[in-house]
């Protein structure tokens, strides 16, 4: 069974919901791995939280027998990517693991931005492709229109695809023959020195970090000593084996084609960075693979407890956390309006919703979350370069020579009615237009460059409700590139609340001080002093609101001898300030540090 | 042993007025009878009044009492004295509204003992009655008070209130004025406090708020307009004889109600009926709010609870606190047997502010503190 030609390596590219993790979940099935019962409804999102969201956040790995039409058996290795663009670099390494893609397309709404993104992802790595056309028992699917399309725009030899309903099980087995017949067999040199790229790693308390590899060339077995060429780690394999539904099978020795696993008492997951090639530490391969990348994130944002005393429980599960996700940064950082709490960077924004559910939900923390920002870079006139991720840290405007943020390069596919909003969208967003081209009769894909900034907020959701549901998304990182920002600072009865600090386009400052104000006079409640509250930008006040002061505050009412129900109120009052965070003599909830992260709602 | 107070609650009313969040009801004859039946045996049971216990004030409220027949009132009190020594000089209180009561009713409430009758009359402008949802109008207000002096009430009380929607300065000037025309021995104040589960609520709730924040909303008073209501009022009651003694009550000299003292003093207190709280030490519970369990059940108790020294003395500063005459700490440290060091500084605070004051060896609530007395009792519990 180790002769390559019986090995498939492959994975499945799609746009969110076009039934990526359903087709999996098929595949599994039809291959006779798991039995119905433990068939739990998505095999391969393991998380509770992927499953809620029906995203898959960690790219994962199943190894499955087929006996195909042939009458051979095949070893199919099927790696799962996340569907997200915050996990891009992931995705290019989980699909450099594989030697072809299953471009699976919904019958009904055709090609989406991230089709286009996700397939160019997989030819850039020479994958072979091939599409699938799913959802064909959907009343509104039109299989024959979407097979034109895909041939049009993506220039996919579509006519023979496999038509499917992933859901009810129509038409699996003709994917699994097209795997068979279409993904290439791996052609690696199983005597060659150890040359095995990561894809992910896990952390078990047990058996330490377990890498997720694909090995190129070479073969490795327990006792191996392996390096792992960019981070310069060296370890003694305990084990090695291939990936069950949900389960790490333990095998005598993977050798090159095959997907697997591989533990050596590793401690930390930042030892085997994603996208690192792994050798054998005695007769190491000549060079490394290609496409390595350090783990950079690029959303920075302040997370608090809510509870002061709670911050070395927060301090715990964040390195829990690291333990299993390397791309997750922290590091102390104080601040005078929230306390002790931490600075940590994410690759992208649902990456930091991830990240904060997990430590709400999974640790029992409550968390206060400072608005996110981007990297920027500072030149101050000295010649330094500093590169910003808390708006705190800003220098002083005369330090300053100018400021850099970085840009993204966005694709937005968009029916015919709705490109006059998204272009208003983007234009409001600071974005540039690069181009739009009818893909079909009555669709665009819109090319634009955007600041980051602008779109880690609620560029999505803007998005979304600005063209009723029917434009997608996706943006690759560009460049950094010269811009007029400015840190616009919030002063709460004349005091500067750090927390609130932000940097925006000096354009957009205006406009933003203006409604954060409007925001936290609502969210502030009334004290015994009018307090007003002020949005500036180097020290000049530039919008401003006020709370009045409060008059009246008194139970002048009877309410006989019922003393209990008098003190259930004072001790509501009593509480609700204790939630409180204490700004000067002005005290602020939790809840108005939390409300400016939605500014464009209403 | 200090002498108790006795509180009966009658939950019946004509009609449920738009702002009222109290336990009170219409209900048919059957429903009364059976609650007066109820009532009776609660009184009479035992474990409600120990032998021998003295009682000197009695307070009928609700709800509306006058709304029962008198002969309900006039057993109830019965069965009371039956039950324990009501003392020769107790004060027996009746809460009454205009348009419920008869010559006949208020000669049978004096027969029976009762000797101050508290009138809800709110206001004396009919635009605002009507508001309400009171039953009666400005007119019946006097003449209700007429009768109850020729059936020879010498303690009469007047409920009035503020905030009221569209009340001005004018309109509430001229309800005090003929409030005082009338030279009641009591007026209480109260602020109309928009309660949710009441139709004012659907009405005005957040209105305050709205307007605070610089909305439009002018359906109720500002606050700045209330409060100054409420000062200009003490200064008018003040002139006419009335001493402000707590945040929303004013009287002519002697005439303080007992039966509110006492809950404001802590003192002990057994509540009848539904929905009624007694306090008889560090002991506390309230009956059922539920009709059906009240009649039905044999336990009617609920919520009972039994306060720690520290508790007991939290409570005793701020409702305390209410009474002009304020608290001596020090002594209540005494009485309670607690400490009270942990509230010096927040009565640190509260005298920089200036929301209490110093009055000898007591603190009081400031002018100002008595507008804002949420606040200042919130450090106390």
């Amino acid at each position: 069974m180790n002769d390559q030609e019986r090995i498939r390596n492959f994975c499945i590219v799609a746009h969110i919901d076009h039934g990526k993790s359903t087709l999996a979940d098929r595949i599994i099935e039809k291959t006779g791995l798991l039995t119905e019962r433990e068939m739990q409804e998505q095999v391969l999102d393991n998380m509770d939280l992927e499953r809620e969201r029906g995203i898959t956040i960690k790219a994962q790995a199943v190894r499955t027998i087929y006996k195909a039409k042939d009458g051979k058996e095949y070893i199919l290795n099927l790696i799962d990517t996340p569907g997200h663009v915050d996990f891009n670099y992931e995705v290019s390494r989980a699909l450099a693991a594989c030697d072809g893609a299953i471009l699976v397309v919904d019958a009904a709404q055709g090609i989406e931005a991230q089709t286009l993104a996700n397939v160019y992802l997989a030819l850039d790595h020479d994958l072979e492709v091939f599409p699938v056309i799913n959802k064909i028992d959907l009343p509104s699917a039109e299989p024959e229109r979407v097979k034109d399309e895909i041939e049009d725009v993506i220039g996919l030899e579509a006519q023979d695809a496999p038509l499917i309903s992933a859901k009810n099980g129509i038409g699996i087995e003709e994917v699994l023959e097209a795997v068979v017949e279409k993904v290439p067999a791996p052609k690696g040199d199983a005597d060659a020195p150890l040359k095995a790229l990561i894809f992910d790693s896990v952390y078990d308390s047990y058996k330490g970090v377990i890498v997720f590899m694909r090995i190129m060339d070479g073969k490795v077995r327990k006792g191996t000593r392996v390096k792992m060429m960019a981070t310069g780690a060296v370890a003694e394999v305990v084990e090695v084996g291939w990936f069950g539904a949900g389960q790490f099978i333990p095998c005598e020795e993977l050798s090159a084609g095959m997907v697997g696993y591989l533990a050596a008492s590793i401690k930390n997951v930042k030892d085997t960075a994603v996208g690192d090639t792994v050798t054998e530490a005695d007769r190491p391969c000549a060079e490394a693979l290609p496409g390595y990348k350090k783990v950079q994130s690029m959303v920075y944002c302040g997370l608090y407890p809510a509870d002061g005393a709670k911050y070395p429980d927060l301090k715990d599960a964040l390195e829990k956390l690291t333990l299993n996700d390397a791309s997750l940064f922290y590091e102390p950082e104080t601040s005078v309006a929230l306390g002790f709490g931490f600075r940590c960077g994410f690759l992208g924004l649902l990456h930091l919703e991830v990240v904060q559910e997990r430590l709400e939900r999974e640790y029992d923390l409550d968390l206060v979350t400072t608005a996110p920002g981007v990297v920027y870079k500072v030149y101050k006139t000295n010649g330094d370069v500093i590169e910003l991720t808390n708006p705190s840290n800003l220098p002083d405007p005369s330090e300053i020579d100018h400021m850099e943020e970085p840009i993204v390069s966005a694709e937005i596919m968009v029916t015919k009615d709705f490109i006059g909003s998204i272009m208003e969208l983007c234009q409001e967003r600071r974005g540039r237009y690069l181009s739009m081209e009818y893909i079909e009769a009555n669709r665009a894909l819109l090319k634009y460059e955007l600041p980051l900034n602008e779109i880690i907020y609620d560029f999505f959701d803007a998005l979304k409700s600005r063209s009723k549901g029917y434009a997608s998304f996706d943006y690759e990182m560009k460049a950094y590139e010269t811009s007029k920002l400015v840190k616009l600072d919030i002063l709460i009865n004349k005091e500067e609340v750090d927390a609130l600090s932000f940097i925006v386009h000096s354009d957009s400052a205006y406009e933003r001080g203006r409604r954060m104000c409007e925001r936290l006079k609502d969210e502030i409640p009334r004290h015994l002093f009018e307090i007003p509250i002020q949005a500036a930008v180097g020290g000049k006040v530039i919008a401003r609101e006020t709370v009045k002061a409060m008059r009246k505050d008194v139970l002048a009412k009877c309410y006989g001898g019922d003393i209990t129900r008098k003190k259930k109120l004072l001790e509501k009052q009593k509480e609700g300030k204790k939630r409180m965070r204490q700004i000067g003599n002005v005290e602020i909830p939790q809840s108005a540090f939390m409300s400016v992260l939605k500014l464009d709602e209403e | 042993m200090k002498n108790k107070g006795i509180y009966v609650h009658i939950p019946f009313c004509v009609r449920k007025c738009a702002y009222c969040d109290f336990l009170s009801f219409p209900a048919g004859d059957e429903l009364k009878k059976a609650y007066t039946g109820r009532l009776l045996k609660e009184i009479a049971d035992g474990s409600a009044v120990s032998e021998g216990q003295t009682v000197d004030s009695i307070f009928i409220g609700g709800g509306t009492p006058s709304v029962p027949e008198a002969a309900d009132i006039v057993r109830i009190l019965e069965q009371i004295k039956k039950s324990c020594i009501v003392t020769a000089d107790a004060e027996i209180s009746i809460e009454a509204n205009p348009g419920t009561v008869t010559e006949e009713k208020l000669a049978l409430y004096r027969e029976a003992g009762i000797n101050r009758i508290s009138f809800g009359a709110q206001s004396f402008n009919d635009d605002e009655l009507k508001l309400l949802g009171r039953i009666h109008r400005s007119g019946d207000i006097s003449e209700c008070f007429e009768a109850a002096r020729r059936a020879g009430f010498e303690n009469i009380n007047l409920d009035l209130m503020t905030g009221l929607p569209g009340q001005t300065k004018e309109v509430w000037s001229e309800t005090l004025d003929k409030a005082i025309g009338l030279s009641p021995e009591h007026i209480s104040v109260y602020s109309l406090i928009i309660e949710e589960g009441t139709a004012f609520y659907g009405r005005y709730h957040g209105a305050d708020d709205i307007r605070a924040k610089g909305g439009t909303q002018s359906l109720l008073p500002s606050e700045e307009e209330e409060r100054l209501m409420v000062v200009r009022g003490a200064e008018r009651l003040a002139e006419a004889g009335y001493a402000q003694y707590e945040i929303s009550n004013y009287a002519r000299e002697g005439y303080e109600c007992r039966h509110n003292l006492k809950y404001w003093l802590r003192e002990d207190y057994l509540g009848f009926g539904l929905g009624a709280a007694s306090c008889l030490g560090n002991f506390r519970y309230k009956n059922t709010s539920d009709m059906k369990e009240y009649l039905e059940a044999e336990d009617i108790r609920k919520d009972r609870e039994y306060l720690t020294a520290e508790e007991e003395l939290s409570e005793a500063i701020f409702l305390g606190l209410r009474l002009n005459l304020g608290v001596d700490i020090k002594e209540l440290e005494k009485e309670y047997g607690a400490d009270a060091s942990c509230y010096l500084e927040w009565t640190e605070k509260m005298l920089d502010e200036g929301l209490l004051i110093k009055k000898g060896e007591n603190i009081a609530l400031s002018g100002r503190g008595r507008d804002l007395a949420n606040y200042v009792w919130s450090g106390y519990v």
